[in-house]
């Protein structure tokens, strides 16, 4: 599919549907489909929209339309020798730019490098008036106004349709290397505590069990030094890529799949199910028939998220009653006919 | 046109009886210290943007959370306005007072509550400045990596409220990057948690939208933030080159070979000249720009960039590569450019200070386009640059005693944003628009946009309370704007003469 510019289509569907009060169910390549939950709407397909809009890689920016493919985008920037520092996971190869922002989930470098949102810098957005509006920019820094576009980072497309994004990029990292260690998750933790204050080049960690995966990224000479001082297996680095698409076997369908997002450094946990612990201890990934999961993630601090389509009626965190009704009370104002995927992330939202 | 709060342009706000406020306070906050009368008022009524002052109605200086929730609910249910402060070091006149409002003063919130650098937190009151964050993480070899350069006496609450930067914004973020958690009061005077400590949050990314938001949606009662390994080594190197042009190509061929240096600075020769005859940093007078260029990290890795830079300024054209000898001379390399406004202070009576952003390819024409700006004025314009992250920092000189001066220094500077506006950058980059930029507003945004910033605000403060008149301009006040200038780069009668 060619570059196209559907932006006008886009904005006569949410126009039609402000006239008959239909909701919309606002669609990439609908492959995170899974999260969240269901939306009776009809179906607003973004992938017309598509192209890189602008990219100078000497800027570190990059505009692209929401319904361009993830995959394009990435290798568009590979060519140039730069990428997105979050790693995005894509969950299937029709991923879209779009559902990328609104999903807002980032891959093994988030400790270090920071979340998808923290990588928008601008954004085009359709509103529940019916306008096709813009926030952000294509610069590093900008303070004017309320910052919307991170706003619409994560936010699965319930405060408009989101039509085009401006991210922060940047060049790839020289050397790259992983390693495998041997060590108990009660020792991998506590040496992740204590390298973290360290200026150790890692941007990485994951334990399944049994070993300590990591990935030293940076210039040659503190990815070599670091490898002499920390030892290990050689490891292959397609590892990152499983764990990010959920493609090792710890993931094979069975019990429901939780993300936990929980405060550094917590330590080992007892959770009710098998685990697997990546960004060095921050998110842990349960399979568990528990109801207890929102419960004990909030017990620690964090929050938790079914991965598993169906599994539960509440996905997402429960919010607290006076959170939920600032949610309730935005999403009122920037869509007031509750037209963009309502119920996506929250009942009441 | 006059930026202090005009209820023609910015809405009427309510009628406050004084006396009457401060003695519901007073009754039900008998140990919370306000401020009436006019003698102790007259300190607070400005910020750092001195220019503009207002005397405030009542000064509050609460020490404990209950008392800034019941004055909160006692507003609210008064129908009083609220203007928060932290240290009072903003540029933009975010905390600059309303004669009908109260100013809430969160300065005496200054203890670091907890630092925990296994988990690499710290967990401060609103009211703790920026530099003893770093401080009192430095026993762990951690620190705090937003430096705006106010950082000895700017709070962490308002470095929150303006999403505060810095000169290693491009490697390191701005504030928003480096907060997780922040425990707000609505003007309700309820609470809300946005962040933790975990990486993310249920929701809305409502962090992200409080920070930045310049006092209009929540008053920020404590911050948690993310600390950082201090970089194992820093090393500068200075580059020479007789054109601005060059200088830039520079900056773009740097980040083209794959380096983000920590931090990557451009002057221009008035901005060189003055720094030199102040500080004598040994910087090269006869050079049109320089490019500091800070790179850090883990030693061997600052080693091999720290060749490629030199190598890639001299393929620039640089007449003259440096890397500082010892700490010594990076010290000295670096006062000259963190001195750079006192040093331009020094040239002229006054100056002002711009700050908007553009797209770093942009910059030899917005240089240009100031320098004709500069001359149509009859102004000076020195011109330092954060040159990673596509931050200017335009100084205009000008001398407030001699009639109109102030006036023309304004107009240019407005003048300059909307250049930065129309090559696609923003009005600012790091200082906020508070009042200071609340008519670029309108240059930057359409009336639809505006509209949904409003919008935002109702959902927090459906009655307008907090803040009024920052931040966002009323669509009225916008009309009257663009009828006396340009919008969006288009003159209203092109065929005029302009001088």
């Amino acid at each position: 599919m060619a570059d196209f510019d559907a932006a006008n289509a886009l904005l006569d569907q949410v126009d039609a549907a402000r006239a008959n009060a239909t909701p919309l169910k606002i669609q990439g390549g609908n492959s995170k489909a899974f999260l969240g939950r269901e939306v009776a709407g009809e179906v607003l397909d973004t992938r017309a929209h598509r192209g890189i809009v602008q990219y100078d890689p000497t800027e570190l920016v990059v505009t692209v339309r929401a319904g361009t493919p993830l995959s394009e985008l990435l290798a568009a920037l590979d060519d140039a020798g730069q990428m997105l520092p979050c790693e995005p996971p894509s969950f299937a190869d029709s991923a879209t730019v779009g559902g990328m922002i609104a999903a807002g989930l980032s891959g093994p470098r988030r400790p270090w490098s920071g979340s998808v949102r923290d990588f928008v810098l601008g954004t085009r957005v359709i509103t529940g008036l019916g306008q096709h509006l813009r926030f952000g920019g294509e610069v590093m820094k900008n303070v004017a106004g309320y910052d919307l576009s991170r706003l619409m980072a994560g936010s699965f497309g319930c405060l408009g349709v989101l039509t085009e994004v401006s991210l922060k990029v940047l060049p790839k990292p020289r050397q790259c290397l992983s390693i495998r260690l041997d060590i108990d998750c009660v020792r991998a933790l506590s040496k992740l505590a204590e390298w973290g204050q360290q200026p150790l080049p890692i941007s990485a960690a994951c334990h399944d069990g049994q070993s300590l995966y990591l990935r030293l990224e940076g210039g040659e000479g503190s990815v070599t030094a670091a490898h002499q001082r920390l030892g290990g297996e050689p490891l292959d680095s397609v590892f990152w890529r499983d764990l990010n698409e959920q493609r090792l076997s710890f993931f094979d369908e069975g019990l429901p799949l939780w993300r936990l997002s929980l405060p550094n450094n917590l330590g080992p946990l007892e959770l009710p199910g098998e685990q697997l612990i990546d960004w060095a201890g921050a998110q842990r990934w349960v399979k568990s028939e528990s109801t207890e999961i929102h419960a004990l993630a909030q017990s620690f601090g964090g929050h938790a998220t079914c991965f598993t389509h169906g599994a539960t009626g509440s996905p997402f965190q429960p919010l607290a009653p006076t959170l939920l009704r600032y949610h309730r009370q935005l999403k009122a104002q920037l869509d007031p006919q509750g037209l963009f995927n309502p119920g996506r992330m929250y009942a009441e939202v | 046109m006059n930026i202090l709060y005009d209820e023609r342009l910015d809405g009427p706000l309510p009628e406050v009886n004084k006396g009457e406020l401060l003695k519901a306070l007073q009754h039900a906050l008998p140990d919370l210290d306000i401020l009436w009368r006019e003698d102790e008022l007259k300190p607070y009524e400005c910020d750092g943007l001195s220019a503009y002052r207002t005397t405030p109605m009542l000064v509050a200086l609460p020490r404990r959370l209950e008392q800034v929730q019941t004055l909160l609910k006692l507003c609210h249910q008064n129908n009083v306005p609220v203007v928060a402060r932290g240290a009072g070091t903003g540029l933009s006149g975010g905390a600059l007072p309303l004669e009908k409002g109260l100013l809430l003063v969160m300065a005496r919130f200054n203890s670091i509550l907890h630092i925990d650098p296994a988990a690499r937190i710290a967990r401060v009151q609103p009211g703790v400045r920026n530099l003893a964050i770093s401080q009192a993480a430095a026993p762990f070899g951690l620190y705090y990596a937003p430096d705006p350069s106010s950082q000895i006496a700017c709070s962490i609450g308002g470095n929150v409220a303006e999403n505060a930067g810095g000169v290693h914004c491009l490697k390191y973020g701005l504030t928003v990057h480096n907060v997780l958690k922040i425990e707000v009061l609505t003007i309700e005077g309820e609470r809300l948690t946005l962040g933790s400590e975990a990486l993310d949050s249920a929701g809305f990314d409502l962090l992200a939208l409080f920070t930045g938001s310049e006092g209009l949606l929540g008053i920020i009662t404590e911050v948690t933030v993310k600390l950082l390994p201090k970089p194992q080594v820093a090393k500068v190197l200075l580059g020479g080159f007789d054109s601005v042009e060059k200088a830039g190509r520079a900056v773009a061929a740097i980040i083209a070979a794959g380096i983000i240096p920590g931090g990557l600075e451009m002057m221009d020769n008035l901005a060189i000249r003055a720094a030199e005859d102040f500080i004598h940093a040994g910087y090269p007078v006869d050079a049109e720009a320089i490019l500091l260029c800070e790179l850090d990290g883990v030693e061997a890795d600052v080693h091999d960039d720290c060749q490629r830079v030199r190598e890639v300024m001299t393929a620039a054209g640089a007449t003259e590569v440096r890397q500082a000898q010892d700490e010594a001379e990076r010290v000295r390399f670096w006062a000259g450019r963190k001195n750079a406004f006192p040093a331009i202070g020094r040239l002229s009576p006054d100056y002002y200070c711009m700050d908007g952003t553009i797209p770093r390819r942009e910059l030899p024409a917005v240089l240009q386009g100031i320098s004709r700006l500069g001359e149509e004025y009859g102004l000076r314009v020195a011109n330092v640059f954060h040159a990673g992250d596509g931050n200017m920092h335009p100084l205009i000189l000008f001398d407030a005693n001699q009639p109109g001066e102030l006036h023309r220094a304004e107009a240019l500077g407005g003048k300059i944003l909307e250049l930065c506006v129309k090559v696609g950058g923003s009005i600012t980059g790091e200082h906020g628009v508070g009042r200071e930029k609340i008519n670029q507003m309108c240059a930057q945004f359409n009336s639809d946009e505006l509209l949904l910033f409003h919008a935002v605000k109702a959902a927090f403060d459906p009655q307008g309370l907090l803040n009024p008149g920052k931040n966002i301009p009323t669509l009225h006040r916008c009309a009257e704007f663009g009828a006396m200038h340009i919008h969006a780069g288009q003159l209203p009668f092109p065929e005029l003469e302009r001088f």
